[in-house]
């Protein structure tokens, strides 16, 4: 056998391997793949979220927001304090409700409560909302994300889960509202009419 | 031949790294290039290694666990000796290599040193710079404290922003629906592992190439970089000219490494480590998150721009740069290295540097978020109300309870978001004052459906009293020749 020929069932056997070890790493870069991305696959369907209870109907006064909490349902043993979420709950009269993700549709800061002025405030980049959730002023570009809610045997229940961002699910759940609900309040201004509720 | 050299030879002589380290440290710079101008790089480097070493200390302590990160702080601030030490010179390390490698890049971009052949090592040096941000934001994480965690939540909002896969990018980016151990466990691993691992071989490959290609001259004005020539003349100007960097050049680089590192040390005594603020605890929402040092500029950029124009700043913006950047090399691969002869460089650099400056100036106060205490903080100064009737203190007392404050300053006191009202009786009539609480507008909420009519018309009173002395409130002439004078008078409004 010629030394030329032996180099070549070499170069071929080399290549062979290079080839047997790209066959190996794509069958193992199947389930790197499949963990890698398994926060995502795994909330499709929005299997992440569920229903919360976030207190009893009576713990919130009608025409009142108040700040309620729930636990996340999805936790993991190293989540700590952070499955605890914040909501604002409104109540407007009897089992009619508006709950309120907590997170600035803006950018996800924290926005308060004002009952006296009746302005959701955020302390980041100033966007304000008013107590309907809608636009008031600032940067966001909507109104508050409203989770989904439902009251059942005295209890108020909301569909969470996942954190509220403006290109999320909690957006999409939160439906058509009109960013900005403006023309609304322009008409009950010019009619003169201010419901107790609203001016509480 | 001595005990150690002999220990040495027999080491060499397995190792063989004595000639070409020294053929790497002797070679020739330069001479122009022994200058205090070429100290920020190696700087740069000084500051991660010794991130590296105090971020190896600190994860002898710290555990990255959303339940126990917080506490492990704590620890390491209060009951670890030194352990706030350690922590104070990581902190202020990442705030000073931050700072060296913009300056280093601001270095290299004036002395025209991204020029043929040095394309790829300011490429590289882009990555570098990407990484070290990379690194700042995952680090501010890893203080996983308030300001982190709504900071992540910042970052998620910014990420589902993209289009059609924004969502799925939270959650990669959270490992999970919301922010909790997960997501701190997956910036642990980008903080420690991948991004340090990209760095020590990006850095390792821009020294490389510092080496081969030889240190930039000295910018000359008229010393055109032209392909076909430079390295021949390049070659005249180490080989002829030049002077070996070690020891001609490197003095400068060590006093000013020792130099820096100590300055790092005087501010983590002087001033301590960073945090941890409160618990990552998403139910106590009084809290305002602001970012660290670097992302300041930012955070006034997303406060300041319209609304509209946010998104594709967000998502568009950073890629223009990026490919800005990278394609600089090769536009002006050729031509004037000094920045004597390049007054657009120059004034990009200022230009760059006045903006940053300024929107870190202004996130400093914040502006244009409202003062959430001003209203319970801040009194309406007593000379606001000395002569006042009782409608017009009435007024102030609404003022007050309505949160205006919080927006509104008064006496210097009160939030920025909206004008200060001092003299708001000079611009704005009553009927315009009414309009404007009522209906808002330009930013302002509409207050009709929180204040009655009485409120109204004691708030509005009040607001007429604010003018300075011996200057008239503005007032509708036409309404004197409708109503007459009298009965304007009598519907408050003064002549």
């Amino acid at each position: 056998m010629s030394n030329e020929t032996d180099l070549s069932r070499r170069g071929f056997f080399m290549k062979v391997g290079i080839l047997f070890n790209g066959l190996v790493a794509t069958a193992l870069a199947i389930p790197i793949a499949g963990f890698l991305f398994s926060s995502i696959t795994r909330g499709r369907a929005n299997a992440y979220l569920s229903w919360v209870p976030v207190g009893r109907v009576n713990d919130f006064p009608e025409g009142e927001t108040r700040l309620a909490t729930f636990r996340n349902l999805y936790v993991m043993p190293t989540d700590g304090k952070t499955v605890d979420t914040a909501c604002w709950v409104r109540r407007l009269a009897g089992d009619e409700f508006q709950v309120f993700a907590v997170n600035c549709a803006h950018l996800g800061c924290p926005v308060r409560w004002f009952p006296q002025s009746g302005l959701f405030m955020c302390p980041c980049h100033g966007g304000a909302y008013y107590r309907d959730g809608s636009r008031a002023s600032g940067p966001p570009e909507r109104g508050l994300f409203e989770y989904p809610h439902k009251v059942q045997n005295g209890m108020i229940t909301i569909q969470a889960g996942e954190l509220p961002t403006p290109g999320g699910t909690a957006a999409a759940l939160a439906g058509g509202k009109p960013p900005c609900a403006a023309q609304d309040r322009l008409v009950s201004i010019q009619s003169g009419e201010l419901s107790n509720e609203e001016r509480a | 031949m001595s005990m150690i050299a002999k220990v040495g030879d027999w080491f060499d002589r397995r190792l063989q790294l004595a000639a070409p380290i020294r053929d790497a440290v002797e070679h020739p710079v330069p001479r122009r290039t022994a200058s205090w101008w070429y100290v920020f790089g190696s700087a740069a480097l000084t500051v991660f290694i010794l991130q590296l070493v105090t971020g190896i200390l600190l994860a002898f302590i710290y555990v990255p666990s959303g339940s126990e990160a917080w506490s492990s702080l704590q620890a390491l601030n209060h009951d670890v000796t030194l352990g706030w030490f350690i922590r104070a010179m990581h902190g202020w390390g990442s705030n000073f290599m931050v700072a060296l490698v913009l300056i280093h890049m601001a270095q290299v971009f004036l002395f025209g040193a991204y020029k043929f052949p040095r394309e790829l090592t300011w490429i590289v040096g882009i990555f570098l710079l990407l990484m070290t941000l990379g690194m700042a934001f995952s680090g501010q994480v890893l203080r996983f404290d308030q300001d982190a965690y709504w900071g992540l939540g910042i970052g998620a909002s910014i990420a589902s922003r993209v289009p059609i896969i924004g969502s799925s990018v939270v959650k990669l980016m959270l490992g999970g629906p919301i922010i909790a151990g997960a997501t701190l466990s997956r910036f642990f691993a980008l903080h420690v592992f991948v991004i340090p691992g990209m760095l020590i071989a990006f850095v390792g490959l821009h020294l490389l190439m510092v080496l081969k290609l030889g240190i930039n001259e000295w910018p000359m004005p008229g010393r055109i970089v032209k392909r076909a020539t430079y390295v021949s003349e390049y070659h005249a100007l180490t080989k002829e000219h030049g002077a070996p960097f070690a020891p001609y050049a490197v003095w400068k680089d060590l006093f000013f490494a020792g130099v820096i590192i100590l300055a790092v040390a005087a501010c983590a005594i002087y001033f301590g480590p960073f945090g941890p603020t409160g618990q990552p605890d998403p139910t106590i929402i009084q809290t305002a998150p602001k970012p660290d040092y670097f992302f300041l500029w930012l955070y006034a950029l997303l406060s300041l721009l319209p609304p509209s124009l946010e998104t594709p700043a967000l998502l568009i913006g950073p890629v223009l740069v990026i490919i800005g950047l990278i394609l600089l090399p090769f536009l002006f691969g050729e031509g004037e290295k000094s920045w004597r002869r390049r007054p657009i460089a120059v004034l990009s650099v200022l230009l760059i540097a006045i903006t940053l400056g300024t929107f870190t100036h202004l996130a400093g106060y914040a502006p244009w978020s409202p003062r959430m205490n001003a209203w319970s903080g801040d009194p309406v100064p007593e000379r606001f109300v000395h002569h006042a009737t009782a409608l017009e203190r009435q007024g102030a007392l609404v003022f007050q309870a309505k949160q205006c404050r919080n927006c509104h300053a008064i006496g210097d006191a009160g939030g920025q978001r909206g004008p200060a009202l001092d003299s708001v009786a000079v611009r704005l009539t009553q009927d315009q004052l009414i309009r404007q609480v009522i209906q808002g507008g330009g930013n302002m909420p509409a207050y009709g459906k929180n204040l009655s009519p009485a409120e109204t018309t004691a708030l509005v009173a009040f607001l007429e009293t604010l003018h300075p002395a011996g200057q008239a409130a503005a007032r509708d002439a036409s309404r004197d020749a409708v109503l007459g004078v009298n009965q304007a008078k009598r519907a408050g409004i003064q002549p």
